[in-house]
This record gives C-alpha cells, structure tokens and sequence, in this order.
C-alpha cells in the first residue's frame, strides 16, 4: 500500500488551526518517549512545564517578560517569512540593539536625565535596524544569501559584544566579570507591578502587533510583501520590486529586534552582559513558524513557547531537566509543525496497489 | 616542526572538517534540495563520534556512529521536507535546531573531557621531504580519504549515469521523473549520503582535530561549509580550494597568538564569518554565473505532479 498527497482544491481551514495542536500533542508524545529514555519523572515534568508556571502571580509576570521579547521579534520575521526573505539572524541584530542602548548608561553613568530611556529606544532600534542593514545592501546588490549573511552577522555580533564586555566597557568595580556597570534608574523601564521583573515595555510588541495585524491584513503593503517572495518575477511584472522586499523585510525585523534587544538591558537585566538575547533570536523563528506566520497566531505561539521556557527553569530545578531538553523540544514543535502543514494544502490519498503492470522504466 | 609545516599541516587538517561537510552538501543541493541542517547535524555527530570513542577507545567506531547519526537526522528532514512537501528552509532550521538541542543533551556529563589522538599516517620516503613531507603525508587517513573522496563526487557527478540522474533531479525534477529517474529515492539518497558526510565531518572534528567535548564545539562551521558550496559554485575542485582558504582562516588564530600579534582575540574569531560574508558577495555578485551553475529547482518543492 502506498499513499500520496493530493493537492487541495483550496486550503483546508481546518487543518490551519488543527496544525499547531497536532504538533504539540506530537512532541509532547515524543519528549516523553525521551524523558522515559533519560530516566526523568514524566508527569512530574510536564507538570513543571506546563502547569507550574501559572502557579503563582509572579511566575505569571515571568511568563509576560518572556513574552515581550519573543512576540516582537517574530511578528517582524513572520513579515519577511511571508515574502520568502529568510532573516535568521535576529540573534544578532538583538545584540547590536542592546549594545547600542548600552552605549548610554554606560557613557553617561551619573546622569539621572529623563531623556536616558527615550535615548535608548532610539539607540537600540537603530542599532538594530543597522545591522539588519548590511545583510539587506548585501543581498540587494551583491545578490549575497541573507540566510547565510544574517547567521554570519550573528556571529560577528556576538563577539563584538564580548570584546566589549571584557575590554572597554567591562564595569571596572565588577570584580572582573564580564559585563557593564548596573544602569541607573532613570535608563531602566518602570516595572508594572511592585515586587516583579515585568515592566512597561510590555506594551510595544502589543503595539507593534496590533500594527502589523493591521499592516498586513487591512492594507495593500502586505500583499506586495508576499508577491515580491513568492515569485520574484511576478512582483516585479505588478510593479513591485522585491528589493523593496528585502529592504523592508530586513528594516522591520532590525528594528523589532533592536527593541528586543534595548528591553532587555533596560528592563530585566539592568546592564549589557553575555546572555543578554536569552536565545530569543532564535526562539522567534520557531515562535513565527507556529503562529502560521499569522499576526494572530503569533501571539498565542509566542505565549505558549513562552510558558515553555518559564517551565523549562522550573523542570531544571524540579526534575533536573537539562535547558537542552527545551531546545529539543523546541525542534520537534517545528518540524511536526512543518510536517502537519502539508495537510493544509494536500489531501493524504491511499493508493490502492492496482493489477495494472508497472512499466520498467530504468533497464 | 617548524611553524610554517605546523600551519599548513593545519590547514589541511582544519579544511577537512569543511570540505567533507560541504562534499555532502552539495550531493544534497545537487539533487535539488537545500539542507540547511548540516550545523546540526554535525553537533549531533561530533557528541555521538566523542561520547562513543571516549566509551569505547574506538575511533572507528566512533566515527561509524556518528556517521549513521547524521544519517538518521537528516532522514528526518528527508521526511519533512521531501515527503511532506515542507519549505526546505524551515525544514533544515528545524532539523538544525533539534540537532544542536540532542548534542548538547547527548553530551552533557562529558564536557571538557579529552581523549587520545590518533596519530597521522606517515607515508614511507615521502614524509620525510622537508616542509612538503610533514604538510602533504603525515597527516591522519581522514584527510586522504576526504580529498579523495572529492575526486570521486566530482567525477561520479560530472561523467557517470548516477551524476546524471542527481544532476537531472536537481535541474528539473519533472523531466527527470518523465524520463523515469526516481526523483523521490534519487532525493532521499543524496540527502542521507549529506547526513553521512556531515556525520563524519562532525566525528573528525570532535575525536581527531580537537580530541575534547564542549558544547557548542561545531561553532557555525556547519553553516560555513554551506557557503561553500556556493562559494564553490557547485564544482567540487572550487569547493576544495574554498575549504583550505578557510581552514588557513580559522587556524588564524593560532598564528597571530604564535607571532605575538597584538589583536583583540575576538577579531580573529570573527575572521571566518567576515571572509565568509566578503567571499559570499564578491562571488553572489555575478548573478548570471550563479544562476548557470545553481541546480535550478534548488530549494523548490517537488510534490510527484507531471507538471509544473
């Protein structure tokens, strides 16, 4: 028996919606297969993962703080997903916004100005946007691979980062330690309640999403978005460039990223140190995938991989579950995800085997 | 040996992690598809070729392991993104992800942990001319194996049915299935014999070129042999070249350390990204060669139709 995938007619709604609990339930099946091998109380930890979190009103904050970070970028990648512009090197252009906005707490240590947070935001979207630049000139004129070229700047982020932390900005009475100096009050986002990490900044990804959602499914832009990827011709023919793709795709996701990036020093960290994109670079890529690239769906896909990192620091501590696990089951969520996606668009079809002789087509 | 013999001893050493990599890359993109798991895939490997060679003392085994490791994963993206017809870039970020993920997992009780070397194979007379015997015939059997094995996917593409067969798959995997090629097993095929090189190319530099697990050990080489392939323009002598460049490149360090140049470390380690993005423009920039020698249905969805 043999099966084949029918192409649809139309795409199936359904299985639009059906797709993303298809893969949870599947890797939720597959991890526990792996926890059993890894010898880890499997009830135990789903539980640390999945119902934990919600525990407390300050693990609830948490789970928001991740949020922020993840739902931003991946509304901004999910846009040049969209247009077939592979960005994946949001990693990067999160670094170069967070060392941006450091630049002014840590050139201006004592100032206790208003204008410290505002200055940030700016630095930190520039930075990033920056960043996201080079891979866009070099795509658009040198005709260079962004996937290969963002991954590539992410690399050089990163140890432009570290040469900072260990040399001019290492925070001289930080007993050695790789990072800068705490920054002042006035460079840090007041936080939202007494007592948690989570912090006003909340509001921009939900600003940002609304004006994507809004972008893309009101306005005309986000059609020339997924002409000039899907078929470069084709967009060019309709009179748009896909250059202009690339520019704005790459400017978006620069600029969310730098955001990111920005929020993070001026918010839960406090200070430019090494883990300063806790991976959300890359996590925002998944979190775009799951959400069906859809501004809506992103947001319930960047809260659920949200709760899932918040479980995860508590299954390191409750079933001493390795962080690396997350990361596996992060893998299995996008490529079940992948998988499933073919039933939006094909229709699985049994081939009965026939009486019909099969010609021999290789002697 | 001199500094000299020791960094081009090194190169080629260093460049045989690169060119086995890309060797199966390109099998892969040759028939069409663009994997772009190979980064996991060598983790995987490299923690499966360490964790079974520091159990077992046995290299060769080690090696076939972590060879059918990276089989085994990019079968995985064989089945996502060739049978369930999924965009072949996500399916390899996906691959790639659960790969790095698995490897920090498989080799997590064994970080920093060394073990012995082999030593390399000298080959009679011949090592023992100055400079070119240390550099060209000392080396371990990996390093012939891989430039040989160059030779023999260069000319099994170029001048034999089975080149054939990958090449028409790649080129336009309709005509090839009218003709009665077996686009899906041809695929399949090359992908898993990708996973294999990938495998190997993730056990040399784990058990061989630097005998000692950290995570993370693969650090982007994975996606560099990737842009050989480009680099190479889908030619395996180009290709070769390229993995020697880099591996002069990522040795870099080393020499700067050894002449006491006065660099911020972090610039030199950043040297292989930034060739990797210079090279990668100067070559993209010539548009309609890279379009004569790209596979043309690369990283497009084959789904078994007559037509497109």
């Amino acid at each position: 028996m043999q099966f084949k995938l029918e192409r649809r007619v139309e795409y199936s709604k359904k299985m639009l919606i059906a797709t993303p609990i298809i893969a949870i339930v599947l890797s939720i099946l597959v991890s526990s297969v792996l926890l059993a091998i890894l010898n880890k109380p499997i009830l135990l930890t789903m539980h640390s993962f999945f119902i934990a979190p919600f525990d407390n009103f300050y693990s609830i904050t948490e789970i928001f703080l991740k949020f922020g970070p993840l739902l931003l970028i991946a509304q901004a990648l999910a846009v040049g997903f969209r247009a077939k512009v592979w960005n994946i090197g949001a990693e990067g252009q999160m670094i170069m916004g967070a060392i941006a906005a450091s630049a002014v707490p840590v050139y201006f240590v004592d100032s206790t100005s208003n204008w410290l947070l505002p200055a940030m935001i700016v630095l930190g979207a520039l930075g990033g946007i920056a960043w996201a630049s080079i891979a866009a000139i070099l795509k658009t004129r040198y005709n260079a691979n962004e996937i290969l070229v963002t991954l590539m700047l992410s690399s050089i982020a990163l140890q432009i980062l570290y040469y900072l932390l260990l040399g001019p900005w290492k925070d001289p009475m930080g007993f050695n330690f790789p990072q800068t100096v705490m920054f002042q009050d006035e460079a840090l986002f007041p936080p939202m309640f007494s007592g948690v990490r989570l912090n006003v900044s909340i509001f921009i990804p939900i600003a940002f999403t609304i004006g994507i959602w809004l972008f893309m499914e009101k306005h005309f832009g986000g059609f020339k978005l997924v002409v000039g990827g899907l078929a470069p011709n084709a967009a060019t023919y309709a009179g748009f460039s896909a250059k202009k793709a690339v520019w704005s795709s790459l400017l978006l996701a620069g600029f969310a990223a730098g955001i990111a990036g920005m929020s993070e020093v001026a918010g839960p960290i406090g200070q430019l140190q090494r883990s300063v994109t806790s991976g959300y670079g890359y996590s925002a890529i998944i979190v775009a995938y799951l959400g069906a690239l859809n501004p809506i769906g992103i947001v319930f896909a960047a809260f659920f991989l949200s709760v899932l990192q918040i479980g995860g620091d508590v299954a390191l501590v409750s079933a001493d579950l390795p962080i690396s696990a997350v990361h596996v089951f992060q893998g299995l969520l996008l490529i079940f995800y992948l998988s499933a996606y073919a039933f939006v668009n094909y229709r699985f079809h049994i081939v009965r085997p026939t009486l019909q002789p099969k010609a021999n087509l290789t002697s | 040996m001199s500094t000299l013999e020791f960094f081009l001893a090194g190169t080629l050493s260093a460049a045989t992690i690169f060119l086995l990599a890309a060797l199966g890359e390109l099998v892969a993109e040759k028939s069409g598809v663009l994997n772009l798991g190979v980064e996991g895939t060598m983790a995987i490997s490299a923690a499966v070729g360490f964790v079974v060679t520091f159990e077992t003392g046995n290299h060769l085994l080690g090696f076939a392991l972590a060879g059918v490791s990276g089989m085994l994963l990019s079968l995985v993206f064989a089945v996502i993104a060739i049978s369930f017809l999924a965009n072949q870039v996500a399916s390899g970020l996906a691959v790639g992800i659960l790969g790095l993920g698995l490897s920090a997992l498989i080799g997590r009780d064994y970080e920093s942990r060394t073990i012995a070397s082999t030593d390399g194979i000298s080959i009679p007379y011949l090592s023992e001319i100055p400079l070119i015997g240390p550099v060209l015939f000392q080396q371990n059997i990996v390093v012939y194996l891989t430039f040989a094995l160059a030779l023999v996917i260069g000319f099994t593409l170029t001048h034999t049915r089975l080149g054939l067969a990958i090449r028409s798959t790649g080129e336009n995997p309709h005509a090839a299935q009218a003709l009665g090629f077996p686009v899906f097993l041809i695929r399949y095929c090359a992908v898993a014999f990708g996973g294999l090189l990938s495998g190997f190319a993730g056990a040399y530099a784990s058990t061989i070129y630097t005998p000692l697990w950290a995570d993370g050990m693969i650090a982007g080489r994975g996606w560099i042999a990737v842009a050989l392939v480009v680099f190479g323009t889908w030619k395996t002598g180009r290709i070769a070249f390229g993995a020697m460049l880099f591996g002069m490149v990522s040795l870099g360090e080393l020499i700067a350390q050894s002449m006491g140049a006065n660099i911020p470390s972090q610039l030199l380690s950043s040297l292989p990204y930034i060739v990797t993005i210079v090279v990668l423009a100067l070559i993209s920039r010539d548009t309609v060669r890279m379009r004569l020698h790209a596979p043309f249905s690369l990283g497009e969805v084959f789904d078994g139709s007559e037509s497109r």
